[in-house]
C-alpha cells in the first residue's frame, strides 16, 4: 500500500537577511507563510523544490517540508515550523515583531495562532 | 591581558579581507551555497532558524573594556540590541545580516577579536578557568598557556580537517570551573613531587549524544613538553579517528574504540618523534605571552565602610554572599556578574548592559572581564572597598541578582528559540524555573544546585553534568523534557543518570520543583548541598519524588 503523500511547502531562508521564506505559486519567496503554494502531489513537489535550488542568489537551504491547509493558506504541520513562522519565545523579534500573524500551534504554547 | 602582535593583526586582516571578497562573491552569484557555506563558518557564521548567527571567540572567556564596549556596538549598530554569552565563553549575535558580517569582522578585529575557528572541525575555542589570575586556590595562571594553544592550533595547516571539532581546556587550580573532563583534551597545572611545574593530561571527555568524561592518558607531562605532546594527540586523533559516521568521529569514540592504552601507545610513539623537531621557539613564544599576563598592581585600602555597608544593607549582604569568591590578593574579591536574572534569558546582555560591566571593569576591576562557562560576567580583580559602588551600578542595569551557584543561576543553550539543531526549547524552561524558585523565595535555603538545560541531544547546555540535567526532545510532535541527576562538572566529575519518562513543557517546572523540595525533606542537614544528598542516597529517593511511589508507564 503506498503512502498519501502530506502536502508540503517549499520553505528557505533569505540570502542576506536569513530571515524563514516560503515559495509562492507565482514563484515569488514570501516572509508570510500564508502565502505560500501548497503542493499535494509528490511530482509537483519535486518540481518545485528543483525550481527553488535554481533560486541560489535569492535563498539558502529549500526543502520541502509538511503543511496543512486552512482557510487561511497553509499552516505548519511541526512546531519547528511554526516557531520559523513567529520568531522566538523569549523576545518580541522576528516576524512576530513585523506584523506577520503566527502559524500553526506549539503544542503547551497557547500563544500562537492558527 | 594578550594584545595582539604585528602577526596577529596582520592575519586576522587578512582572514576579514578574503572573507569580504567571499561575501561579495555568494551575493553576485558566483559562489552557490555549497561553495560558500565552508567559508561563512570558518568564519563563525551560521544560518539559524530566524537569521545568520555569528559566533565570536572570547579565547579563554578574558575580554577587556575596550572589546567589550565593541561587542555592545555591535550590537546595537549591526544586531537588536543584545548579545548571548555562550557555554564555551564566546559570544554569539542572533540576528546579523550576511552584507554586514565583513564589517562586523572588521569592527572586531580592531580591537584584536575574530570569530575564526568558532566553527568546523578544528581546535575551536581553548577555554579556561573564568577565575584564572585571581583566584585564592590558584597553583599558576592557565591563559598565557591557552594563548600559546591558541596561536599554535589557529590556521595549523595539519588540523584544518579533522575528524570533528576538537575542544580544549586548562585550569591551573585543583578545583575544576574549567570543566576539564568534558573536553577532547583536559590540561590540569599541577607540579610534581620534585616542585616542577606540569600537566595531567586528561583525553575523550565530551557530552554530546555519547557523554564521556575524560581519562588521564599521562598523569604529568612536563611543562616545557606541552606542545610537542597535543600535537602528538591531534595527530594521532587525525588519522585514526573515523570519518565515515560524524556521530563516531570525536575523540571520545577514537579512544573508547581503540582503548586508551593503544591510543596512548600510539601519541607516545608520534611524541617520541616530534618531540626533537620543538627547539625551543615555543618556550620562547610562552615566555613573551606571559609578560602580557603579569598581574596587575594590586592596591591596599581599608575595608571599614564595606563592612559597615555590609552590616546596614541585607540585600547587597546576600549579593556579597553568593556572587563573590576567594581572591588571592588581600582586601580583594572576584565578582560575577549573574546574568540570570530570574525571567531573564540565561547569558544574554544588552548593549547598555555590557557598557555598565565594561565602565565598571575600567573603574575598579583593573580593567578585566572574564565571560564564564555558566554564561555570566567576571570581573575578576575588585577591592572589596569598591564593592558598595559597583553593586548600586548594576542595581541601576538590572545587573545585581544574588544567585550565583543557586537554582535560578541555570545554564541553557540558546534551544529551539534559535538553534537549527535543536529539538525543544530551553530558554521558556530556564525563565520558568527560575521566576517559579523565586516566588517559592527558597533558593538561598536550597544552597548550591547547578541546573543545565539542552535543547537537543548535542548538550551545549552541558545537561549531563548538571547536579539536574534538563534534555529538550522532540517526542512526537511535542517538546518533551527528560531530567537526569547527580551530574557534576568539577574535579569530582559524574555524568547525570536518566531518571525516567520526560515531561511535557507544563510539567517540567514541577518536576523540578518536587526533586527540589524532596531534597530539603530528606537532606541531613542544612550543610549537605543537593548533589551531596543524590550521591548519599542514590537515585530512588528522588524518582519518588519524580513519580510517585508508583512509576508511571514510559509514555
Amino acid at each position: 500500500m503506498s503512502r498519501r503523500f502530506t502536502p508540503k511547502v517549499v520553505t528557505a531562508n533569505r540570502l542576506i537577511e536569513g530571515d524563514a521564506v516560503w515559495l509562492t505559486e507565482d514563484d515569488r519567496w514570501s516572509p508570510d507563510m500564508a502565502e505560500a503554494e501548497l503542493i499535494e502531489d509528490e511530482a509537483h513537489a519535486q518540481l518545485r523544490l528543483l525550481f527553488a535550488k535554481g533560486q541560489s542568489h535569492l535563498v539558502v537551504g529549500p526543502e520541502l517540508v509538511d503543511a496543512a491547509p486552512s482557510p487561511t493558506g497553509p499552516v505548519p504541520v511541526h512546531f519547528r515550523e511554526a516557531f520559523r513562522t513567529r520568531g522566538p519565545s523569549n523576545y518580541r523579534h522576528g516576524k512576530q515583531a513585523e506584523g506577520l500573524i503566527p502559524r500553526g500551534r506549539i503544542p503547551g504554547d497557547e500563544t500562537t495562532h492558527v | 591581558m594578550y594584545r595582539y602582535n604585528d602577526f596577529d593583526e596582520a592575519f586576522v586582516r587578512e582572514r576579514v579581507r578574503q572573507f569580504r571578497a567571499q561575501v561579495e562573491r555568494r551575493i553576485d552569484g558566483s559562489l552557490t551555497e555549497d561553495e560558500f557555506r565552508p567559508l561563512r563558518l570558518m568564519n563563525g557564521l551560521y544560518l539559524q532558524l530566524h537569521a545568520y548567527m555569528l559566533r565570536v571567540a572570547i579565547p579563554y572567556g578574558t575580554l577587556r573594556v575596550d572589546q567589550m564596549r565593541r561587542l555592545a556596538d555591535i550590537a546595537e549598530r549591526w544586531d537588536r540590541g543584545y548579545g548571548h554569552f555562550t557555554t564555551r565563553q564566546n559570544i554569539q549575535f542572533n540576528w546579523p545580516r550576511l552584507k554586514d558580517v565583513p564589517d562586523i569582522l572588521d569592527a572586531l578585529a580592531d580591537v584584536g577579536m575574530h570569530a575564526i575557528q568558532t566553527s568546523g572541525n578544528c581546535v575551536r575555542n581553548v577555554t579556561a578557568d573564568h577565575f584564572a589570575g585571581a583566584a585564592a586556590d590558584e597553583i599558576a595562571d592557565p591563559r598565557p598557556v591557552a594563548e600559546l594553544l591558541r596561536q599554535w592550533s589557529t590556521d595549523h595547516p595539519e588540523f584544518q580537517f579533522l575528524p570533528r571539532k576538537f575542544k580544549i581546556a586548562i585550569t591551573g587550580s585543583p578545583n575544576d570551573r574549567a570543566v576539564t573532563r568534558a573536553h577532547d583534551i583536559g590540561l590540569r597545572m599541577i607540579r610534581n613531587a620534585a616542585g616542577e611545574p606540569g600537566y595531567e593530561v586528561l583525553v575523550g571527555g565530551g557530552l554530546g549524544r555519547t557523554p564521556m568524561l575524560g581519562q588521564v592518558i599521562r598523569d604529568f607531562l612536563p611543562a616545557e613538553d606541552l606542545l610537542p605532546y597535543v600535537e602528538a594527540i591531534l595527530g594521532a586523533y587525525n588519522l585514526k579517528g573515523r570519518r565515515d559516521n560524524k556521530y563516531k568521529a570525536r575523540i571520545k569514540i577514537t579512544v573508547f574504540e581503540n582503548g586508551l592504552d593503544a591510543f596512548r601507545a600510539e601519541v607516545e610513539k608520534r611524541f617520541a618523534r616530534l618531540r626533537s623537531e620543538w627547539k625551543g621557539a615555543d618556550r620562547a613564544l610562552l615566555a613573551e605571552i606571559e609578560r602580557h599576563f603579569a598581574p596587575p598592581a594590586f592596591r591596599e585600602a581599608p575595608l571599614d565602610e564595606y563592612e559597615a555597608f555590609r552590616a546596614a544593607n541585607p540585600a547587597f549582604r546576600a549579593w556579597t554572599d553568593t556572587n563573590l569568591h576567594p581572591h588571592r590578593a588581600p582586601g580583594y574579591a572576584i565578582v560575577t556578574i549573574s546574568l540570570k536574572k530570574p525571567g531573564a534569558t540565561p547569558g544574554d546582555a544588552t548593549a547598555h548592559q555590557m557598557r555598565v560591566m565594561a565602565d565598571l571593569a575600567e573603574a575598579y576591576g583593573h580593567g578585566e572581564l572574564r565571560v564564564s562557562h555558566e554564561q555570566n560576567i567576571v570581573l575578576p580583580h575588585v577591592h572589596r572597598s569598591d564593592l558598595p559602588a559597583i553593586w548600586q551600578r548594576l542595581r541601576e542595569a538590572d545587573l545585581a541578582t544574588a544567585n550565583v551557584g543557586l537554582v535560578s543561576d541555570i545554564i541553557a543553550c540558546p534551544g529551539m528559540d534559535y538553534c537549527a539543531l535543536a529539538t525543544a526549547r530551553s530558554i521558556p524552561v530556564a525563565q520558568a524555573i527560575a521566576r517559579r524558585f523565586e516566588e517559592l523565595d527558597i533558593e538561598h535555603e536550597v544552597g548550591p544546585l547547578k541546573i543545565k538545560i539542552s535543547g537537543c541531544i548535542n548538550a551545549c547546555g552541558h545537561h549531563h553534568v548538571g547536579h539536574i540535567g534538563i534534555l529538550g526532545l522532540d517526542r512526537a510532535g511535542v517538546e518533551n523534557y527528560q531530567i537526569t541527576l547527580g551530574g557534576d562538572g568539577t574535579e569530582t566529575a559524574s555524568l547525570g543518570e536518566k531518571m525516567g519518562p520526560g515531561f511535557p513543557a507544563e510539567e517540567i517546572v514541577g518536576a523540578v520543583e518536587r526533586l527540589v523540595l524532596g531534597y530539603l525533606a530528606i537532606r541531613r542537614d542544612a550543610e549537605e548541598t543537593f548533589l551531596q544528598t543524590v550521591r548519599r542516597v542514590g537515585l530512588e529517593p528522588f524518582k519518588g519524588f519524580l513519580y510517585g511511589t508508583e512509576a508511571r508507564d514510559a509514555a
